[in-house]
């Protein structure tokens, strides 16, 4: 059956997913965003979606072009401008629904999903708005204890998108920089995961043995790959490149003014992947970009 | 002469004293300054982060700097600290939420509106509700005024309190610990009849009166006198994990430690 041959591009990847889809989207803020992906979505006629994620300018840009019917986070943020201005739009203009989580509850519905649980208790959420807001229920446990935990349900995802340095056709990925996230969370929750990379390689055990243990989650959670150099920008990926402050000033000035997504939409997403990365000033431009200092 | 920031790292060391071993994390320049000279200082158990994804026995200075100008001893990424430092109750954070309100609890979410469609959106409410309920907490306010602690609740309760109408039975709330709020008037702490929020030191020049005026709630007077003013030695160490000065741009015009009389 299989050939174990994941390659795909990243159009085949975005013509697999459906309007009305739970998409959940790796990364964290400003970090780790599997941005080609997100523009690939932005240049489709995909809509309605559900989006699943540590939310940056992934969520900022499909809320402003329109694409969000709801929202599932915890926080949405570039981190050095601290409010997403296209989100906060959006949420001012109540244009989507959300699901508003504490960051470790949402973890734990991806690993409900991934466990193939409807829920996992937490106390995570008691004495605050998040339970009878997002429509939350309690668990007693049936122990002596007799304890009352809210049941944080499963974040069951139709798809997730990632973004890594380096995968090979069978989806074997190696991730590296500092930190994963919660990466392989987003990729066992979901029915479908596609990854994008800088480097696809032949076989990563002749490319890169030395750093399998950059090797985020096992090839079975990987439906397809495809090769996207500098896929994370405008967010970092590092030690490759860190994120692009003057892409998020110019993103965000624009967010007041004009204002208008449609108008400004082309200089942010680009009418190809080639064309964005060119008009940003290609692969030198973007791993000349500083890491951040925190 | 110390300045008023100064004097709030000072403050805010003396808030994270501990003879456990746990993860202290300051979000911002001057919580994050008061972690490292606590560490420095008295309590030499307290872990910290590079800010991103290590930890490290010798605080990493804010502000420019190369890279990889950090030694770690040890790894600390989002997943582990959920599960290490969150869940385990082995943490002590301190935050700067937009709204506090009497019973402690805070509001990173929104302002007025609806739900469905805030006045204002704001962060989310990231890790407050879990850090609320699992572990110690501790707020920075750099401009104490009746906006941030508001009368009655907070527009949306982001992470828990002490307040009893928001108690459901069977829940397990024993771990909600707020220990102080530091602001750039006084220190407060929980230590009132039922959690009531005390004033327990005025910095120099401040009076009660000055910090009621500035509250939207009661607050007990447990005034033990002035908030110190930070050593030699204190100042010496805060200059070397800040040398770009940073902290002098947190508090409007970076006044003295000593507010002149008015």
């Amino acid at each position: 059956m299989s050939t174990l041959d994941k390659r795909m591009s990243s159009a085949e990847i975005v013509g697999r997913l459906e309007s009305g889809m739970t998409l959940g989207i790796g990364g964290w803020g400003p970090r780790r965003k599997p941005m080609a992906l997100v523009r690939e979505i932005l240049r489709s006629d995909l809509k309605d979606l559900t989006i699943v994620s540590y939310g940056g300018p992934d969520v900022g840009m499909l809320c402003a072009a329109g694409k969000v019917k709801k929202l599932v986070f915890a926080f949405v943020s570039l981190d050095a401008i601290p409010l997403e201005p296209w989100f906060r739009k959006a949420r001012e203009a109540g244009a989507i629904e959300v699901l508003e989580l504490d960051e470790g509850m949402f973890q734990w519905g991806l690993k409900a999903a991934a466990f193939q649980l409807p829920f996992l208790p937490t106390r995570v959420g008691l004495g605050t708005d998040l339970v009878e807001l997002g429509g939350l229920k309690t668990v007693q446990s049936p122990y002596d204890d007799g304890e009352v935990m809210v049941a944080m349900p499963a974040l069951k995802l139709d798809a997730a998108l990632i973004h890594v340095q380096r995968c090979d056709h069978r989806g074997n990925v190696q991730a590296l920089g500092p930190d994963t996230y919660y990466d392989e969370w987003f990729a066992k929750a979901a029915d479908q995961c596609f990854v994008s990379c800088e480097e696809l390689v032949p076989a990563m055990e002749d490319a890169f043995p030395d750093d399998v243990r950059a090797n985020l989650f096992e090839r079975c959670f990987v439906t397809g790959v495809t090769e996207a150099k500098g896929g994370a920008h405008p967010t970092s990926l590092p030690p490759d490149y860190g994120w692009d402050m003057g892409w998020f000033k110019k993103y965000a000035a624009a967010a007041k003014d004009p204002g208008d997504w449609a108008s400004v939409a082309a200089q942010f997403v680009g009418a190809s992947e080639a064309d964005y990365l060119a008009s940003v000033g290609g692969m030198e431009a973007v791993g000349a970009l500083p890491l951040p200092v925190f | 002469m110390a300045t008023l920031a100064e004097l709030c790292i000072a403050a805010v060391a003396e808030a994270f004293r501990t003879d456990r071993e746990l993860v202290g994390t300051g979000i911002g320049p001057i919580p994050r300054l008061g972690v490292g000279l606590a560490k420095l200082t008295h309590s030499p158990g307290l872990m910290m982060t590079d800010g991103e994804a290590f930890l490290v026995e010798q605080p990493v200075p804010i502000g420019p700097r190369a890279y990889d100008d950090r030694k770690a001893a040890g790894y600390l990424p989002f997943s582990r600290f959920f599960d290490s430092a969150v869940w385990s109750g082995r943490r002590h954070a301190m935050v700067t939420p937009t709204q506090v309100d009497r019973f402690g609890q805070t509001n990173l979410s929104a302002l007025g509106g609806t739900h469905a469609q805030p006045k204002t959106q704001m962060l989310g409410a990231r890790g407050f509700p879990g850090n609320g309920i699992y572990h110690a907490n501790s707020m920075f306010i750099p401009a104490h005024g009746p906006r941030v602690f508001v009368a009655g609740e907070v527009d949306r309760v982001s992470s828990p309190g002490y307040n009893p109408a928001r108690r459901i039975a069977g829940g397990n709330y024993s771990a909600i610990d707020l220990k102080r709020i530091v602001t750039n008037l006084c220190v407060m702490d929980f230590g009132g009849p039922d959690h009531a929020v005390r004033v327990i030191s005025l910095h120099p020049g401040v009076t009660f009166a000055d910090v009621e005026a500035a509250t939207g709630f009661p607050l007990i007077d447990a005034v033990a006198g002035e908030t110190a003013l930070p050593t030699e030695e204190q100042l010496a160490i805060i200059a070397r994990l800040d040398p770009h000065g940073i902290r002098h741009s947190v508090l409007a015009d970076n006044p003295p430690a000593i507010r002149s009389a008015s």
